[in-house]
């Protein structure tokens, strides 16, 4: 099960060894060509002789996470976020830590000893701890190494209405909606991206899109989507089951007008839900293509993902395939010359 | 539910291997029981402990009884009953939101904060997977985050419509936790329902122990249901099997940074042995000396009233029972990541079966004589 694997993978950013082993695995046997750069983003090319426009489609491949920075006496470790973490969603919560894999918990002082005014205050990171079992410092340190980093557990399983949680939706739904479009041929010359390190300042797009020097690009991302109980119509950012979402504006992009409505048209043509990412913050790889050398046209294509950059994420898997039709029919919209510019 | 391939073995006598009961509390800790709901919890302990006991019964309540006969006639047998508590703290629907999302109240006590993007099971005509939901960081102001979102504000995803939820899920239908148990280093396994199928593993490795063990007093372990809301179970348990001795096994806090040094036990040192206004003094003692004997490690925890455990209610039945509590030292107690060591587990077991091997008829009947 691609997502599976996807999403158990361990990739924090700079640190994306073992997603990108599973990536190439699946990448390899689709497109002619499957290379990594210097920062270790994972390049593909498909039918670069094709004429027509270069297209890039990226996705990113790390994860937010955390990084083992110190020891204590007593055998816990300290540890600070790679990435967007609000630390409220730890407390409680296990991780797997390093290349062994060894599995921490992230404790909470009991309830019966709190008093009530503590539970009113959120615990942050200074508050809060990995224990693996270690007795003590030396015992942590044979197991552990400062500067190993720790991902979420959470294993990928099938809920609700078509529905599927994991951790690292963002991106690793990118990532497979990118590998499944590679399972097809288009007429036209195709470059992929599994980048690196975008939770810390979109970074390995940033050298991948110079490299690739694309005519096109779509970032595929997972984003926001809050469309819960209590939250206000206007922070929702996107509706789950409703369709992939085109970005109009957010952190880094205020989208192309002419290829956004081209992207509208071919979704409409087509009968592919789709729907506008309706809030203002945050951002993906193409905030920083779209800036590349002379400029970049396209535009951003995202899956929405529930409690995003949480250990427990939550997609429609009907969004999903969607995205994937989207992209598809894309791709062969631009190879038979409808996009004009 | 994962079942673990390495089996956890103690080495006894030099070379016998003897089989723990390791992979049980796995499976116990995997399942699902809270207070009022810990019928599949009971059977599992049941089913093993069937393998030990001269018969295994279930009263009105759900508590499930585990009688070890000793030897010699039936009215010079002193009674001991074991009580570990089975239920687990849980939630429970108190209504389906627009959008199909669940609210909650809890049954035992939860800090709110560390439910926050929590996999729970909701246990509606069939267990639907759910998530405690949280908002990104992208969307959340500095000072939200200086909040912590109480349980009233916190729902339940099940990402289904809805209408499907209606049909799966009534108000009233209980929720637990979701966390596939880990063994962390030193014979250390976390999880959630440490608190209190620790000491359900206690009253396993206790009665396997005294199957090598010459035994005058009959052994009642009881496998209790209800404490989180009040010790109910071995309330009516200790009526009912009316014990000379009454001994609560149950969890109690492991050392972390931020509490009291009185309050911090050490995970893999030992049996904590209550000692205090709750606990009979004779069997305070009988316990520590048999430590002693059986070079078993201990530590003591001193209490200055009613425990929060099965020995406060027990200590109080009838005519007044002598009650005794020992405990396994957990760390991160009502988490979903509650950590303890599996070395407390075995010794406590074989604490507590030379504890009983040791009684005789005369030492029961010396419990009145202050």
């Amino acid at each position: 099960m691609l997502l599976k694997e996807l999403t158990e993978a361990m990739g924090p950013s700079g640190f994306e060894t073992e997603i990108r082993e599973i990536i190439r695995k699946y990448a390899t046997a689709r497109v002619d060509k499957a290379y990594t750069d210097v920062l270790g983003s994972l390049i593909v090319e498909k039918n670069t002789a094709a004429a027509g426009p270069r297209v890039m489609l990226d996705a990113h491949m790390d994860e937010v996470a955390l990084m083992i920075v110190h020891v204590e006496d007593n055998g816990l470790l300290r540890f600070r976020p790679i990435g967007g973490v609000d630390p409220r969603v730890l407390v409680s919560k296990p991780v797997l830590i390093g290349d062994k894999r060894i599995y921490g918990v992230i404790g909470a002082k009991p309830i019966h000893l709190q008093e009530p005014s503590e539970r009113r205050e959120p615990l942050g990171f200074k508050q809060l701890f990995v224990d693996i079992g270690a007795k003590d410092k030396a015992d942590a340190l044979e197991s552990v190494q400062l500067g190993d980093v720790a991902m979420f557990t959470t294993r990928y399983g099938e809920m609700g209405d078509n529905c599927a949680k994991g951790k690292s939706f963002d991106d690793r739904v990118g990532c497979g909606v990118l590998l499944e479009v590679l399972e097809d041929s288009y007429d036209l010359p195709l470059f992929g991206s599994f980048s690196v390190q975008e939770e810390v300042g979109l970074r390995g797009a940033t050298v991948t899109a110079h490299r690739i020097q694309p005519d096109i690009a779509i970032a595929l991302e997972g984003t926001i989507c809050l469309d819960v109980v209590d939250a206000p119509g206007h922070g929702q950012g996107t509706l789950m089951g409703k369709g992939p979402a085109f970005t109009v504006l957010d952190g880094n992009t205020i989208a192309n007008k002419e290829f956004l409505d081209f992207m509208v048209a071919v979704a409409e043509k087509n009968d592919i839900p789709y729907q506008f990412r309706r809030v203002k913050g945050g951002s993906n790889d193409f905030g920083i293509i779209h800036q590349t050398r002379n400029g970049v046209v396209g535009g951003a294509i995202s899956v929405p993902v529930r409690y995003i950059h949480a250990p427990a994420q939550v997609i429609s898997l009907d969004d999903y395939h969607n995205a994937i039709r989207l992209v598809k029919v894309l791709l062969r919209e631009i190879a038979a010359k409808s996009w004009q510019h | 539910m994962k079942v673990f391939t390495q089996l956890w073995y103690i080495e006894r006598g030099g070379n016998v291997l003897a089989e723990t009961h390791y992979n049980d509390l796995m499976q116990l800790i995997s399942g699902h029981g809270g207070p009022g709901f810990e019928q599949a919890i009971g059977e599992a302990f049941g089913n093993v402990a069937r393998r030990y006991a001269d018969s295994v019964e279930v009263d009105t309540m759900g508590n499930v009884v585990a009688i070890v006969k000793g030897e010699g006639a039936a009215d010079k047998r002193p009674r001991v009953m074991l009580s570990a508590h089975m239920d687990e703290i849980a939630l429970i629907v108190t209504k389906i939101e627009a959008g199909g999302f669940l609210r909650v109240a809890q049954t035992g006590g939860f800090d709110a904060r560390t439910l926050v993007g929590q996999e729970v099971v909701v246990h509606g005509r069939k267990a639907l997977h759910g998530i405690i939901g949280s908002k990104p960081p992208h969307l959340t102001s500095p000072d939200e985050r200086k909040k912590a979102t109480p349980l009233e504000d916190l729902y339940i995803d099940v990402a289904m419509a809805e209408e499907g939820v209606k049909e799966q899920v009534t108000v009233g239908d209980r929720v637990t936790l979701y966390r596939e148990p880990m063994e962390l280093l030193n014979h250390r396994i976390a999880g959630k329902a440490l608190d209190n199928r620790t000491s359900v593993a206690v009253l396993l490795e206790c009665m396997r122990h005294l199957q090598d063990l010459h035994h005058v007093a009959d052994c009642y372990a009881v496998a209790s249901v209800q404490e989180e809301v009040h010790m109910r179970g071995a309330h009516t348990a200790a009526y009912a099997i009316n014990p000379d001795i009454g001994i609560a096994v149950d969890v109690t806090f492991a050392d972390m940074p931020g509490q009291d040094p009185d309050d911090n036990a050490g995970i893999g040192k030992g049996t904590a042995i209550t000692y205090g206004p709750n606990i009979h003094p004779k069997v305070f003692r009988g316990l520590k000396e048999t430590a002693e004997k059986h070079g078993i490690p201990y530590q003591i925890e001193y209490s200055q009233g009613p425990t929060g455990t099965d020995a406060n209610v027990i200590q109080i039945t009838r005519d007044g029972i002598a009650a005794g509590l020992v405990g396994i030292a957990i760390r991160y107690m009502h988490t979903s990541v509650e950590t303890g060591s599996y070395d407390d587990i075995v010794e406590t077991g074989r604490l507590l079966a030379h504890y009983i091997a040791s009684l005789d008829y005369s030492e029961v009947e010396g419990l009145s004589c202050y």
